[in-house]
């Protein structure tokens, strides 16, 4: 037998062995934004809830960096990252909110009970905001810089361990 | 169990599963999540494109089944774009512009695609090669 014969089994055992590494590893569920980079598409919504201003465009252009947090009063983990968007704001980070599919009685309700982290929120009754900026769930939380531009997106809960980072990411984005 | 008590039942369990356990709006759906469009070429334009589109939240399925709530927001932009006289091509242009080529179900030659087309050209064009030199022998 010679000894190219083996070449298509070595091929196939090859195959199998990437087969098998990528079976044993996490599978990762992220649909990262392509919106990264990209200016903010132009958009106007009206307030989530009474007391609160809508948000535009215009509202996230100008000056400082700021964070567009995509949330729901519905959503669990929105729950889990309430105390997160507190402590940035006390380091004094503007928080703008969307509020995906909501009615204002249930933001109000949810705002009263963890806190009201946002400068203004705006409704997104049909995901059509979420879906300009490439968002694929909630909640998700985007670093926009003083010229409107998406610089960093962070998809999930902010959990205690992500403060630092989007401190970070926002001053990068003041620079 | 009397018949009207058992189809009482049936609907009584019915009403339940169409209680979402863990519920992903609290708004009633978009109005063309579940509409068809009134144009029944633009409803078929819109099927066709929704069929190879992604559902984000749930991945494996495309938008035209899922009964997802962002599933069901993206079929309205569909539905109500290509009501406006939009091209499909030029939607599924928007969305991948934003989720990447993730979005879309329909294959596209890339930078990172291209293998899987030229492979099984080069698998073919061997085989014809090998084939064809055996046979010459035999004859």
């Amino acid at each position: 037998m010679r000894w190219w014969w083996w070449i298509p089994l070595l091929l196939f055992a090859g195959f199998l062995g990437v087969a098998a590494y990528q079976l044993t590893q996490p599978k990762d569920d992220l649909v990262p934004s392509a919106m990264v980079g990209k200016p903010l598409p132009e958009f106007e919504l009206p307030p989530a809830a009474e007391g609160t201003s809508g948000v535009s465009t215009a509202d996230l252009k100008g000056g400082k960096p700021r964070l567009l947090n995509v949330w729901a009063s519905w959503c669990l983990p929105c729950i889990a990252e309430a105390p997160q968007l507190e402590r940035l704001k006390q380091e004094g980070v503007e928080i703008v909110g969307i509020a995906i599919r909501d009615r204002p009685e249930d933001v109000a309700a949810f705002l009263a009970r963890h806190g009201n982290p946002y400068a203004r929120i705006g409704a997104d009754d049909l995901s059509q905001v979420q879906l300009a900026i490439g968002s694929s769930g909630v909640p998700e939380t985007f670093v926009i810089d003083g010229e409107g531009v998406i610089r960093y997106q962070h998809i999930g809960d902010i959990r205690a361990e992500h403060v630092p980072l989007l401190l970070e990411k926002l001053r990068e984005a003041g620079k | 169990m009397t018949v009207p008590a058992f189809a009482g039942m049936t609907l009584f369990l019915f009403g339940l599963m169409a209680q979402p356990l863990t519920a992903q709006q609290s708004l009633p759906p978009a109005p063309y999540a579940y509409r068809q469009l009134e144009d029944p070429a633009k409803e078929a334009e819109a099927q066709a494109l929704m069929e190879t589109l992604r559902c984000l939240t749930c991945q494996s399925q495309s938008i035209a089944d899922s009964d997802a709530a962002m599933a069901g927001d993206m079929r309205h932009q569909v539905r109500t774009r290509i009501a406006a006289g939009e091209e499909p091509e030029a939607i599924r242009t928007w969305l991948v512009e934003r989720y990447g080529d993730y979005v879309s179900y329909a294959p596209v030659v890339s930078e990172a695609t291209w293998p899987l087309f030229a492979i099984p050209l080069l698998l073919l064009a061997g085989a014809g090669a090998i084939l064809w030199r055996r046979l010459r022998r035999v004859r």
